[in-house]
């Protein structure tokens, strides 16, 4: 499954980032890796970003770039 | 550029929300200025302290995650480094954060520039229960770590005391140190599938003289590599067998990626993040942690899903009544009196009268004065923007409001901006415009900054108010209700054209942003940021300013009257002054004391004590005021008392001149006032006014409204001033501008005139000041003339619209707007849906990895 199918309050780890370019650079830089713990917070209010814990520290992501994030649900 | 001994430069980098700015100021304290990098908008700032008797010039780059050519800022950032060469650079770490940061610290290191960290946020990382075994550290990235807190100034003195050894051993004579210097901070093992590759790359990149004498080549190897679409154009520029080189990295990253499953740039940016992990867990030792932090109690309410839009909306109104209600009533009027007097002053000192004084004053001094009067407002905008940037509010903004603006090409980030402008009524743009700053998303940014203008400022609401007063007399909230809406819409689809259109090509950056722990804001930071931009305002404006005003000041006042008509209006005066002496009688005492150069003088003191009269309230100040006129001319007293002297003589003479001299004074100001109007008229302006006439006809506009639409350029408070001159509010009548414009338009003028001129002027260009705080942000001329010229063609052609589809169609203003908004508010719908649809397919078809690299 991918990053932006998980529900709020759940933890998953990244399988892979499947995404090149400036998004798959910038998820890599900012420590989406595969192996990495990830906390999905909340949805914003119109359910686009999604507000992530990764490696202790928070972050926003929209869908679409969540799309690309391989994940396993733990 | 390592310079002399005597001075060194420093380079202070740093992920965002490290606490890099407080180091900065704790560094430099008060010696800083601002600039911009050449031919971007990327921030410069440069400070300077003294340390063991050498001057150290700090220079803080742009807050980065990372070092890739993807970003403006980081580009920037490694090109200071690589071409300007820093004696030192310094990377300020949150210590809280401390993997994350040591990424950048790795890339840092790669560029071989002496480094010392900045290991800040100390207090933060202790009550997370984080403990750092700082030597350690030290030891493992084999460089100084120097402990602080950047808003206590704690350690600032180890920092320049380790930034200074270490420049020192930079600038050692000895080649072997400086050798091992550099050597020391090259090395990230970065394990056994990629080193190989980086030796054998090194090595036929060392082949190279030009590269091999300018860059770091593992650092050349690395970027390589990572597929750095800047480093192969350096490659592409610099070296003699370039094809050569290309085309072995390409094979190199083919042959990995066949090899390893997964692209090097992966692989670099992995291993990076291994060794970071090692790092922290040798070095930090974690106690009891919090289970849930404060930020996380706030977030649970500023980002719920009903909670958060309800503070937002808190939020921002609190920030518009502040600054608009607070500062826009209350301060600015106050330190508008300030202003005055110094008007005053200004306008004692120049001559009495004569085109020199009316340049200087009406032309500059108003002109520089009219903006002025908004910067108390600026000043506690920027105060409290401040304090929502330190806080980590910002982010959240942008996280709830992202969704409603995206599907129009703009960001989370633009809510600011927007809302500064006035999306409500009464907002300024030079804020607003100032405020994309913190957008990262270039495309986004560039199509904030071309639509805050089309938000309603304070200065175009007094001529709404004015129409409707005048036309919509039963409809007033709803007019001004409609018109924020109207503007809003507009707004949006003009952003969502842009955007798809000649923005097309800016570079957008992905929504990845960071939701910053909530911290307290330094007094001394805000203000010191405040103050800042405030005087950025001012720097950038006045000069500006004083050119325009002096452009719009000659267009209105040449060629002036010709002889014939100066020598009418002379010749009548002359004849009512003439008329007045006769009145007075010969044996009138006071006849010889207003002959010849007395008359003008009394003039002039008449129209002081008439001024003051009606500034005096209370009987106490009257009378205050009655003494002190008395006092400089008793003679003159009586007669503008009424012919009573203080003592209540009465003195029928005096009195007698006071009826004449009022007839004459009400003649003399109708003359002066027809005569400027005709100068007007006449003007450069006025022809200028009438030559647009046929065209502008097509909307309702009459040379009077070209003439003043023109004059709003400079300021668009000039808008309804300039009516008052057109439409010759003249003292004489003591009516309003709305009674006379009501008269003077009331049988060519129907609401559907006044609804396609409000709609122009919503639309119509951004004033002088705006549009240079366009040139500052979007740092181009081309950019600033096309957020010039487009405003204009798109409100003709809806002021048009709007004029000739009523009259056609015969139908009331209040019908044409319904109409009209409906039509906006259909298109606006189609663009969302656009838009969305739009992001949905970029979703579905994201970039795969395997093409992006190969």
């Amino acid at each position: 499954m991918t990053l932006d199918e998980m529900k709020p309050g759940n933890e998953c780890r990244i399988v892979k980032v499947n995404m090149g370019g400036v998004v798959g650079q910038r998820l890599l830089d900012m420590g989406f890796m595969p192996g990495t713990t990830i906390s999905v917070i909340r949805n914003a209010p119109l359910m686009d970003p999604i507000d992530v814990k990764v490696k202790g520290y928070m972050l926003a992501l929209r869908r679409s770039e969540a799309k690309g994030v391989e994940v396993t649900s733990l | 550029m390592t310079g002399s001994s005597s001075e060194i430069i420093v380079a202070l980098a740093g992920q965002p929300n490290s606490g890099k700015s407080t180091i900065f100021n704790a560094l430099t304290g008060a010696r800083q200025h601002v600039a911009n990098y050449p031919g971007i908008t990327v921030e410069k700032k440069m400070g300077t302290y003294r340390f063991d008797g050498r001057k150290t010039v700090v220079v803080d780059l742009p807050g980065t995650y990372s070092l890739t050519s993807y970003t403006q800022e980081e580009r920037v950032s490694r090109d200071f480094l690589i071409h300007e060469k820093p004696a030192a650079v310094v990377d300020v770490v949150d210590a809280s954060n401390l993997e994350r940061n040591l990424y950048l610290v790795f890339q840092l290191a790669e560029m071989g520039i002496p480094m010392v960290v900045g290991l800040n946020m100390m207090d933060v990382a202790r009550q997370r229960g984080l403990r750092i075994d700082i030597e350690q550290l030290s030891l493992e990235l084999d460089m100084p770590v120097v402990p602080t807190i950047g808003n206590k100034g704690v350690g600032i003195k180890e920092l320049r005391e380790a930034i200074n050894q270490i420049s020192k051993d930079g600038d050692s004579t000895s080649a072997t140190k400086r050798a091992d210097l550099r050597q020391r901070f090259l090395r990230l093992d970065y394990g056994a599938a990629l080193e190989p590759v980086l030796g054998r790359l090194e090595k036929r990149l060392s082949e190279d003289v030009t590269l091999a004498t300018r860059y770091p080549l593992r650092w050349l190897a690395l970027k390589l590599m990572e597929n750095d679409s800047e480093v192969q154009r350096l490659v592409r520029e610099h070296a003699t067998n370039k094809e050569n080189i290309l085309s072995s990295v390409a094979r190199e990253r083919e042959v990995f990626q066949a090899e390893h499953g997964e692209a090097s740039e992966q692989a670099i940016a992995i291993r990076r993040y291994q060794v970071a992990g090692e790092i922290v867990e040798h070095c930090v030792k974690r106690g009891k942690e919090e289970h849930r932090t404060l930020t996380d109690r706030i977030d649970q309410v500023v980002c719920h899903r009903v909670a958060g839009p309800i503070f937002l909306g808190g939020v921002l109104f609190l920030l518009y009544y502040l600054t608009m209600k607070i500062g826009g009533e209350h301060i600015a009027p106050w330190a508008w009196k300030y202003w005055t007097m110094l008007r005053d002053v200004i306008a004692g000192i120049l001559p009495a009268e004569g085109l020199i004084r009316s340049l200087l004053l009406s032309g500059i001094v108003d002109g520089v004065f009219a903006i002025m009067n908004y910067l108390p407002i600026f000043l506690i905008l920027f105060l409290l923007i401040a304090i929502l940037e330190d806080s980590g509010y910002m982010a959240r903004v942008a996280f709830i409001m992202d969704r409603a603006l995206r599907a129009f090409g703009l960001h989370g980030q633009s809510t600011l901006p927007m809302i500064l402008g006035g999306v409500v009524v009464g907002g300024c743009a030079i804020p607003g415009v100032m405020a994309t700053r913190a957008m990262k998303d270039q495309k986004a940014r560039m199509t904030t900054i071309m639509i805050v203008p089309l938000m309603n400022c304070m200065a175009k609401v007094p001529l709404y108010v004015l129409l409707v007063s005048i036309f919509f007399k039963e409809h007033q909230a709803i007019m001004l209700w409609f018109m924020s809406l109207i503007t809003l819409g507009v707004a949006l689809i003009v952003a969502s054209v842009l955007s798809r259109t000649v923005l097309k090509r800016q570079e957008s950056e992905p929504f990845i942003l960071e939701m910053p722990p909530y911290h307290l804001p330094t007094i001394t930071g805000v203000i010191r940021r405040a103050v800042e931009r405030t005087w950025l305002f001012v720097k950038k404006v006045i000069t500006i300013i004083v050119a325009v005003a002096i452009v719009v000041w000659i267009f209105i006042t040449f060629p002036g009257l010709s002889k014939e008509r100066t020598a009418y209006y002379d010749a009548q005066a002359e004849e009512a002054t003439n008329a007045f002496m006769k009145k007075l009688g010969k044996n009138n005492p006071y006849a010889k004391l207003l002959a010849g150069t007395g008359l003008k003088e009394f003039g002039q003191y008449w129209d002081r004590y008439k001024k003051k009269k009606m500034g005096a309230r209370s009987k106490e100040e009257k009378d205050a005021l009655n003494e002190k006129f008395s006092r400089e001319h008793p003679e003159f007293f009586k007669i503008v008392n009424k012919g009573k002297g203080l003592d209540g003589k009465k003195d029928k003479y005096a009195k007698k001149v006071y009826t004449a001299y009022k007839r004459l004074d009400k003649t003399l100001k109708r003359l002066d006032t027809a005569r400027r109007k005709e100068t007007v008229h006449v003007s450069f302006a006025g022809r200028f006014g009438r030559f647009l006439e046929p065209v502008s006809q097509w909307a309702g506009f009459d040379w009077k409204i070209n003439i003043a639409l023109a004059s709003s350029f400079a300021a668009k408070e000039n808008l309804v001033a300039t009516l008052g001159t057109i439409y010759s509010v003249g003292e004489e009548s003591g009516d309003t501008l709305a009674v006379t414009m009501a008269k003077d338009t009331a049988q060519s003028w129907t609401p559907v005139h006044a609804l396609a001129l409000m709609l122009f002027v919503a639309l119509f260009p951004p004033c002088i000041a705006t549009l240079i705080m366009v040139r500052v942000e979007t740092g181009s001329t081309k950019w600033m003339l096309f957020a010039a010229t487009y405003p204009i063609i798109l409100g003709f052609i809806i002021a048009v619209i709007v004029f000739q589809g009523g009259q056609l169609l015969g139908l009331t203003a209040l019908q044409v707007m319904t109409l009209f908004s409906l039509f906006v508010f259909t298109i606006l719908a189609a663009t969302y849906f656009v838009g969305e649809r739009a992001a949905l397919k970029k979703q579905k078809t994201f970039q795969p990895l395997d093409h992006a690299t190969t």
